[in-house]
């Protein structure tokens, strides 16, 4: 039997035992954003929104999305084109696979590996790993022929119509992690970052899929403004989607 | 990589208090209060430790973290009488993102492992309280100071990262709120020979001390007390009644006297930082 809420739910923050989700649940409401922290099915596939956050280890973290049998659920709606938010773990869960204490399967929403950081970089001093602290997020350098030519499509922001819509370039966020994600197509990237003499990749964004490696929900003023944006993507979202209804 | 600046706010009952050598506490206003003023003047972290949670086996500070985690957008960290994993367990729950564990896990160091297993390594800062012995030497001490454990801090602080720890603060109780400036052996040592990011804490006066720690010791942040809470105290209006529950307020009705510290603010603490080349988030 489904339960009925009075009122439909913005964002699911899904539940399964890690990380703090308070921050996120803070941030969402701090926005206008109806959250819930929830494990619940309806909640999750119900909501307009749902925010896949925590801090951990990735294959703790899928043998617990799997006991609470949200694998399936989480998939479907990645692959429903409705937005899907992961955060920090959250976001390296979306990925076929890890290699954190040994090798295991991700969600696969988003192709490619989760890889650990480099302690040690050739010439410099020693990078600390887990990276605990603010670093830049920057536009991907555009790939291929644009970058040997040296000239930037600047008609082309990748954030537009993001949640990232509107920050600077180079605008600092908030990272906590000893692993970063490799897509395989370099098309998803939405943002990287430099730690040490490694540019990774710090989000992701492919259909209604999102991801960012930092804490938006941690990193101030700015962060709060991506989780705006979000809030007016998702109520968008929501608006067109009753027109359609009717 | 930026270096981080944290304002560390020692808690003690409803308030914000300051002591030396970790003792001698007095009140300085509501924690709320500079933890929203830090926040909006670009600290890269708050740090909550209720100085007396150890002594009196306590932990009144979920309440304050709650209210402080609704408004304030870093991350925070909460110390003091953290004991088991439901202790830190509800710490999070009121809205921490990181805890920090000294006495418990001297006490018991798979706690560590425990607790790093259970809600990731980041989220687990070992804190280490140390004192130079004459010889040279450091030993780690539990309890805000006041016991000793025979541990040198460097075996303890090698041990600590191999369990699983985030990162480790460092404080030297030596220098702890005298303002004579960071102890640059005890920190250097240990982000040396730690893979893990290391917090100094324990000393800042000057700003100048800040830039040293850093430069000379490579610390990967920097703990600072006394010198943003004696520049924030003047600018931050308070009320003398909130502070009559608990605590000595004659410190507060006199003014500073702690010739050694030579307050700034946060943000002068980071331009300093900037103009001697070292990256921090402004």
């Amino acid at each position: 039997m489904t339960v009925t809420r009075p009122t439909k739910l913005d964002v699911a923050i899904v539940d399964y035992g890690m990380g703090n989700l308070f921050s996120v649940k803070h941030a969402s409401e701090y926005v206008g954003l109806g959250a819930r922290i929830t494990a619940e099915k309806a909640d999750i596939l119900g909501a307009s929104a749902v925010i896949l956050p925590g801090v951990g280890a990735f294959g703790d973290a899928m043998a617990a999305l799997k006991r609470l049998d949200l694998v399936g659920p989480l998939q479907e709606i990645g692959r429903s084109g409705k937005p899907l938010i992961g955060i920090c773990l959250g976001l390296q869960l979306l990925m076929t696979e890890s290699y954190e204490f040994g090798r295991h399967r991700g969600l696969d929403l988003i192709e490619g590996p989760v890889v650990r950081l480099r302690n040690a970089a050739g010439g410099h001093a020693k990078v600390k790993v887990p990276q605990v602290g603010w670093n830049r997020v920057f536009r991907p350098e555009p790939s291929g022929d644009a970058s040997q030519a040296g000239e930037l499509p600047v008609t082309d922001d990748p954030w537009r119509g993001t949640f990232m819509e509107a920050l600077p370039d180079g605008e600092y966020m908030y990272f906590v992690h000893s692993f970063y994600v490799e897509p395989r197509d370099q098309q998803v990237m939405l943002s990287t970052t430099c730690y040490g003499d490694q540019v990774f990749c710090s989000g992701i964004r492919s259909g209604g899929i999102f991801g960012t490696q930092f804490h938006p929900e941690r990193s101030g003023p700015q962060g709060l403004r991506i989780y705006k944006r979000l809030a007016n993507l998702i109520h968008t979202r929501d608006q067109g989607a009753q027109r359609s209804d009717v | 990589m930026t270096v981080r600046i944290i304002a560390r706010l020692d808690i003690k009952g409803p308030n914000l208090v300051k002591g030396i050598h970790l003792e001698g506490l007095r009140v300085l206003g509501k924690p709320e209060h500079f933890a929203r003023y830090y926040y909006e003047t670009g600290a890269d972290e708050l740090f909550y430790m209720d100085a007396v949670a150890s002594l009196y086996q306590r932990n009144s500070l979920t309440d304050i973290v709650e209210r402080t985690a609704r408004e304030i957008f870093i991350p925070l960290t909460v110390g003091g009488g953290i004991r088991s994993l439901d202790d830190i367990r509800t710490s999070l729950r009121a809205g921490a993102d990181k805890v920090a564990i000294n006495t418990a896990a001297i006490k018991r160091a798979e706690l560590i492992r425990e607790a790093s297993r259970a809600f990731g390594s980041s989220t687990i800062v070992v804190s280490i309280e140390a004192v130079r012995k004459p010889d040279g030497s450091y030993e780690a001490y539990t309890d805000c100071g006041r016991e000793r454990t025979g541990l040198d801090a460097f075996d303890w602080a090698l041990q600590a990262a191999e369990l699983g720890a985030g990162e480790l603060v460092v404080t030297s109780i030596n220098q702890e709120g005298t303002g004579k400036g960071f102890d640059l052996e005890l920190t250097g040592r240990i982000a040396e020979a730690v893979d893990i990011p290391v917090i100094a804490a324990g000393g800042a006066g000057r700003m100048q001390d800040v830039e040293k720690v850093i430069s000379e010791a490579r610390a990967d942040a920097v703990s600072v007390a006394s010198i943003i809470h004696y520049n924030s105290v003047r600018k931050i209006q308070y009320d003398g009644n909130e502070f009559e529950r608990e605590g000595n307020i004659d410190f507060l009705r006199r003014g500073i006297s702690n010739s050694h510290i030579q307050d700034a603010s946060i943000g002068q603490i980071k331009d300093y930082l900037v103009n001697s080349h070292i990256d921090c988030r402004c």
